[in-house]
């Protein structure tokens, strides 16, 4: 009996390990070959078409690489967003290969498919040009959530007191970090769906905020958080949580905004009844 | 009102979670060597504890499922009125159909 | 000229949605059987024997096969609803992967269990 489970343990590693050296081989075939990648990008706006074009290999050459060659040297007119380069602003997230990335950050030799690359610009959002799309609704939902700080303190006051280990603080922290680049809207089939749905990003701020013990406009976000398009139009399918390029974590504070709101329902929450 | 139905799945779900573990054990010991309806009614039939262990399910039911279906309708055709009326008509399926099944396997036939 | 791309398959290959999927797809399903369900249950209010007539009626093997699906199916429902319940009200542990592959194990398991358990 020992023996066997030694033994399926055995199988069991020694095909991780074969797999994870084929896989490894496949990869670098690929980086290595010599032939032009053919790079699909979407080219248009609401209506349009995909237009290939021959981009030549380069080691350690990103998504952004290939969308900046082709726009220097291929073809003009291609419209499309980036700024830091480097992975800090979020301006560069497009759709590539189907899958919403920061494009400055995703190698080409982790997601091509043999030898081509499809760009596109980010779901869910109106497409002004090219890869460009506009971020208007994305940033009023935002709003609508209510995800902006308000206090009561003016600059006589005195420094409000938090403590950085308490359990709000702590929740807060956790989601703070978002720079707002449309990755995980842009991956969210209940956005698709229901087109007025506040969205993941709008909905982890709304929750960083409910978690900040200075701001006083609670109740509001509360309600705003709480009708038809707020957090209970979430189906945990994760695909924020999976996408997220800062590791971020919607879910949970959507998942955590769920119980607030219902219980604020029912029982009436410390802030006020809804 | 998103939160209320939210809060009444999620709760009736718990409920669901703990009836369909028992149903699932109860299907497993019932189909063994197969299933007559002089069986059933003979574990059923003016047992107190099983009518009203199946009434709760059915409950349950009547909450759980036409949320879910009314959210499926919604998401796949545009909201209105088409989800609330087939979520509705479900749920008085289920209410009634339901309950009259646990009063025929209670009473078996003797009503 | 074509319509502007939109959230493909490829967007959702990855385990939660799948879980998602499973769930959605088992729920509907069930709704609809559960009605059925009833309306052949409540038949023993005919009696025994009438009631025995009406369970003939389902020994057509379409019937046998849909039986078998639908508690693979609960089971599946099951185990992926308390995955959700966990993921809402249980302290946060990321999207729970473990709990769907138990589902799918779970409803494996119950599948042949049943295979083996009924006549």
């Amino acid at each position: 009996m020992l023996d066997m489970e030694f033994n399926i343990k055995y199988l069991f590693i020694s095909k991780k390990i074969i797999f994870d050296l084929f896989f490894t081989i496949y990869r670098y075939n690929q980086a290595m070959s010599n032939s032009d990648l053919k790079v699909k990008v979407w080219r248009g706006a609401q209506e349009g078409e995909f237009v290939e074009y021959l981009v030549p290999r380069n080691p350690n050459q990103t998504v952004l690489d290939v969308v900046t060659f082709i726009q220097r040297k291929l073809d003009p007119t291609l419209s499309y967003r980036f700024a830091c380069r480097v992975g800090m602003c979020g301006s560069c997230a497009m759709t590539v290969n189907g899958v919403a990335r920061w494009t400055c950050r995703t190698h080409v030799s982790q997601i091509v498919e043999g030898d081509s690359l499809e760009i596109a610009p980010l779901n869910n959002l109106p497409v002004i040009k090219d890869l460009a799309t506009d971020m208007r609704e994305f940033f009023d939902k935002w709003k609508g959530a209510v995800g902006f700080f308000k206090g009561d303190k003016t600059r006589h006051d005195d420094f409000a007191r938090v403590e950085p280990q308490s359990p709000e603080r702590q929740l807060a922290n956790a989601g703070i970090e978002c720079i707002g680049c449309g990755v995980c809207y842009s991956s969210c089939e209940v956005v698709q769906s229901r087109p007025n749905y506040l969205g993941p990003a709008a909905l982890n701020r709304a929750w960083t905020l409910t978690n900040d013990v200075r701001d006083v406009q609670q109740l509001d976000r509360l309600r705003a958080v709480a009708g038809d398009e707020g957090c209970h139009a979430c189906h945990t399918q994760g695909s924020c949580t999976e996408r997220c390029p800062k590791k971020l974590e919607p879910t949970a504070s959507i998942s955590g905004l769920k119980k607030l709101v219902a219980r604020a329902a029912v029982r009436g929450s410390k802030w006020g009844k809804l | 009102m998103q939160a209320k139905l939210w809060y009444a799945q999620r709760i009736s779900a718990m409920v669901l979670g703990l009836c369909v573990s028992i149903h699932l054990v109860i299907i497993f010991y019932a189909i063994r060597g197969g299933l007559t309806a002089e069986e059933i009614l003979g574990r059923t039939q003016g047992n107190i504890a099983f009518a009203v262990f199946y009434e709760i399910f059915v409950l349950a039911c009547f909450v759980h499922a036409p949320i879910g279906l009314a959210n499926i309708l919604e998401e796949t055709f545009s909201k209105g009125f088409i989800s609330k009326a087939l979520s509705s008509l479900l749920a008085v399926l289920i209410l009634i159909l339901g309950t009259t099944a646990v009063i025929g396997v209670y009473t078996g036939g003797t009503l | 000229m074509s319509p502007r791309p939109k959230l493909d398959l490829r967007a959702k290959s990855h385990l939660s949605y799948f879980a998602y999927a499973c769930h959605r797809f088992s729920g509907l399903l069930l709704a609809c059987f559960i009605p059925l369900h009833f309306l052949m249950l409540s038949q023993s209010l005919r009696g025994a024997s009438e009631f025995e007539r009406y369970l003939g009626l389902t020994d057509f093997w379409v019937f046998k096969f849909g039986e078998w699906a639908l508690v693979i199916l609960l089971a599946i429902h099951l185990v992926g609803g308390i995955r959700l319940i966990m993921i809402e009200f249980g302290p946060w542990r990321g999207l729970r992967k473990a709990w769907t592959q138990v589902a799918v194990l779970f409803g494996i398991a119950c599948g042949l269990l049943f295979l083996y358990l009924a006549d």
